[in-house]
């Protein structure tokens, strides 16, 4: 993939985050939120609609299309992978850590991203608390991924179907279960409950308040706490 | 050759009807106890059939026999160690594939084993037909459909199980996918000689799927080729192996049940619309409030009026308020009768009532919803929605409280849920709260204390999330059907539970109460009162026989007020200003676990936790009592 300016991934990623809180990607927004002069903003929105990397218009504010998400959803990982790391490894004060990130996230090889993966024990949410989301690599489990820690990246390749954790599905959405995070232990719980990679799934219920997330899996309805809701990721693309 | 007495375990996921079947086939001829060395119950019985004694063990609900929790470990252990001479597997009709899953499994350990299909009356409902000949064909395991809660199919169950007892039975060897089943076949022939129970493929199987315990049996090579086979089942699958096995052995499931099964669509029934209902992001939350409001109210209002009654009989025969002065016999009588009284008032008109509520909310799957509503709110004490139950049960008495924290997965997550209810206004403190506060100050303080009780929960439940370090393991819940429970498991339940609670408690009342009366009657309890005077008199502002008040209590709460009566007569109101009795209620609330909690909580989780919990207890009190001493001037 060619390299792109930092500013373009910069604003991706605010759009996806403003939208991840629920919140309209206007371009008050946006300008609030980075800083910039509305006029550049409105400017930058529509030089990425052009680049088809968002569909904007002047009073709905800004949405990602498919391209823009995979880069938006690649540059939050990035972000929040390297403020567990601010944190956790080198105990710098969290008032600190978002900054660094932001500066550090766009020179941050995807080697480099999968080795403080590991040596963060697969984060699910950055210090803030936020999903970090899935990475875009072929794993379907990040066993996996730790036991071919030798093998190049670019070999492994990167996944084609657009993932979402079950958390950021609508109830009665269906899809497929594509990759499982975390300790191998929550997964085979998860497996032998009868989720396991490529099993079709339904959305059934989402309780309020980021409460627990029920499912329909192999004519059984179980329900996943949140912190596992966010470590399913479903393929929702089909047929 | 019949064997005159034969054994069966029962093994299923949970909430398949397991101990329907389990009570109907054994009755009142049942031993309900630990696995040794675990905290996992475990559930026996016997019956007569066809002049043969059958032995029956209800193994725990699980779903699998890895052996990631002690339910896994114990019921493979059984089944290997112990032998079984046939396996129940009981299926539930509406989930066969996931159920099936965990029979496949069984049918690896190559035990003799009978299926039951129980609940086809519900899945009927839901339009699903199966036919248990074509399942019969496909696994070579004999087949009976039963509705265990009517007893039907029953007798059936009971002539096939010893049928493949006395025929010894294999099932069908289930083939997995060709690289799978290849490194099993290669690992069979390279395998030691196993102790008796094992079987050769199943070890083979578990060997593939990477499992701990097996692995550690086996000797270094054939450890290295079991790694060997795994990674080139990995290589070509590209997952690990333990998922691809899973996953065949899913897919091998979901053939045999779509192949057995027939499924017609109809239109949703009740308890679909029910369950809609309860999890409504508005409804959910009312019927939530409803099911902990209605436990609150049968304490505060139902069974206070019980308890009173028989209070009220009991002192007909003997006066039950303590007594202080006397021959030594009497004062020794009149403790140990008042510490049966106290038993039978706790267990009668709360403990039976509120298991026996407990038991029909667990069982018909509303407890399911609550948790699954509430997850959200528990995670900020970080337990999840499960944790609800125990906590619910604190409102009663936190001993049982403390016990159902085993339903929680992790030691960590239990003793989060044991400390959390260590401060919970269980119905003891209740008592002091409605006997001393609302009778003697008003009806509102009262309520406020029973606010500030919940909050310190919160409070000291975030405390010790800080103090206990560890992931939270998340919530991972099947959402069963609703049903109505059957009343004979209801029963049966709450039986053995109020069972086990009076073997704890009733000695504990009885020769406690005997001994501070007989201590406190010697003029014992003076001198310590009188050492711990700057505390309960400088800084608590309370007067000097508070100090009596809280020794007594620590044995019995109630004792506070039963102390306080005896010491200055029923007219309270009249030798304790407002703020007095308000600062000694909620001290008294907060400031020891009863000594029958302290006795649980020694029992399920040791000394040492015990001792911080009950510290912890002491600290907030005195911290609370004081400030409270400080501030209630100004308001009252």
């Amino acid at each position: 993939m060619k390299h792109l300016s930092e500013s373009i991934e910069e604003y991706l990623e605010t759009i996806y985050r403003l939208i991840e809180s629920g919140r309209t990607a206007s371009t008050t927004e946006i300008s609030r939120t980075m800083n910039i002069a509305p006029a550049s903003v409105t400017q930058m929105l529509k030089k990425l609609d052009s680049e088809g990397y968002v569909k904007y218009s002047p009073y709905r504010g800004a949405v990602l299309t498919e391209r823009g998400y995979r880069v938006a959803r690649r540059m939050t990982r990035k972000h929040r992978i390297l403020e567990r790391f601010l944190h956790d490894i080198l105990r710098i004060k969290r008032e600190k850590i978002h900054r660094q990130a932001c500066e550090m996230e766009h020179s941050l090889s995807d080697d480099a991203e999968r080795a403080l993966c590991h040596l963060l024990n697969v984060p699910g949410e950055c210090p803030d608390k936020n999903p970090i989301p899935a990475c875009d690599f072929k794993f379907s489990t990040c066993e996996e991924c730790l036991e071919m820690k030798d093998a190049d990246i670019e070999e492994i390749g990167c996944r084609d179907e657009k993932l979402r954790s079950l958390r950021e599905m609508d109830e009665e959405e269906t899809g497929r279960v594509s990759f499982i995070r975390g300790d191998y232990r929550v997964v085979r719980r998860l497996m032998d409950m009868g989720i396991t990679i490529g099993v079709p799934l339904k959305v059934i219920k989402k309780a309020p308040l980021n409460g627990p997330v029920e499912v329909e899996v192999r004519s059984s309805r179980v329900a996943l706490g949140r912190d596992i809701a966010d470590n399913v990721f479903i393929d929702t693309e089909e047929e | 050759m019949k064997k005159s007495e034969i054994t069966v375990a029962l093994a299923g996921n949970a909430n398949v009807g397991k101990s329907v079947i389990f009570n109907q086939l054994t009755g009142s001829n049942q031993i309900v106890g630990n696995w040794p060395g675990k905290t996992v119950e475990r559930a026996e019985g016997y019956l007569q059939f066809h002049g043969r004694s059958i032995h029956i063990i209800d193994l725990p609900g699980i779903y699998s026999f890895s052996t990631y929790s002690m339910e896994e470990i114990v019921s493979r252990d059984f089944i290997i160690k112990e032998k079984p001479d046939v396996v129940v597997n009981v299926l539930d009709a509406s989930v066969l594939e996931r159920n099936l899953f965990f029979t496949l499994q069984l049918i690896e350990m190559e035990v003799p084993m009978v299926i039951c299909i129980n609940q086809v009356d519900m899945a009927k409902q839901k339009g699903i037909v199966i036919d248990e000949e074509k399942l019969e064909k496909a696994l070579g395991v004999p087949v009976v459909s039963t509705v265990a809660v009517k007893g039907q199919g029953l007798q059936e169950l009971l002539r096939k199980t010893l049928e493949a007892a006395d025929k010894n039975i294999k099932p069908h060897v289930i083939e997995y996918g060709k690289e799978v089943e290849s490194g099993i076949r290669e690992l069979m022939e390279h395998l030691p000689e196993l102790p008796e129970g094992y079987s050769r493929r199943w070890v083979a199987i578990k060997l593939l799927e990477n499992d701990p315990e097996i692995t550690e049996m086996m000797p270094c090579e054939v450890r290295d080729l079991a790694k060997r086979l795994a990674g080139e089942v990995e290589r070509i699958h590209n997952e690990p192996s333990f998922s691809v096995i899973t996953s065949e052995r899913y897919a091998l499931s979901n053939v045999i049940a779509s192949g057995a099964q027939e499924q017609t669509d109809i239109s949703t029934s009740f308890s679909e619309r029910l369950d809609s209902f309860l999890t409504h992001p508005v409804y959910g939350y009312i019927s939530s409030a409803l099911v902990v409001g209605g436990l609150l109210l049968w304490t505060f209002v139902v069974g206070e009026f019980f308890s009173d009654i028989l209070t009220g009989i009991f002192g007909f025969f003997q006066p039950v308020d303590p007594q202080f002065s006397g021959s030594v016999t009497s004062i020794i009588w009149n403790g140990a009768f008042g510490g049966v009284v106290a038993g039978l008032t706790l267990v009668i008109p709360f403990v039976i009532p509120f298991y026996l509520m407990l038991s029909y909310i667990e069982n018909s799957g509303l407890l399911t919803r609550v948790a699954f509503m509430m997850d959200a709110f528990m995670r900020k004490i970080g337990l999840h929605g499960k944790a609800l139950i125990p906590l619910i049960l604190g409102y009663g008495c936190s001993v049982p409280a403390i016990d159902s924290t085993r339903i929680l997965e992790t030691q960590r997550e239990r003793l989060l849920a044991a400390f959390a209810i260590s401060f919970a206004p269980c119905a003891a403190r209740t008592i002091l709260i409605l006997g001393l506060v609302a009778l003697f100050v008003n009806v509102w303080w009262a309520i406020g204390l029973y606010a500030l009780d919940l909050l310190i929960i919160f409070i000291m439940g975030k405390f010790a999330l800080k103090a206990l370090p560890g992931e939270t393991t998340g919530l991972i819940m099947e959402m069963h059907a609703l049903k109505m429970p059957s009343f004979r498991v209801i029963a049966r339940q709450t039986w053995t539970r109020t069972k086990s609670l009076i073997y704890l408690v009733f000695p504990i009342y009885i020769v406690g109460s005997a001994l501070i009366q007989v201590l406190y009657a010697f003029g014992v309890l003076d001198p310590i009162s009188s050492f711990i005077a700057p505390l309960t008199v400088g800084w608590l502002k309370l007067p000097v026989f508070a100090g009596i008040l809280l020794i007594l209590g620590a044995v019995r709460k109630e004792f506070i007020l039963l102390g306080l009566v005896s010491l200055v007569g029923t007219n309270i109101g009249a030798a304790l200003t407002a703020q007095q009795i308000l600062v000694l209620t909620l001290v008294g609330m907060l400031y020891f676990p009863c000594l029958s909690t302290i006795a649980i909580l020694a029992r399920e989780f040791g000394w040492k936790s015990t001792s911080v919990i009950t510290l912890a207890n002491l600290g907030s009190a005195i911290l609370i009592g004081g400030i409270f001493a400080r501030i209630l001037p100004f308001i009252l």
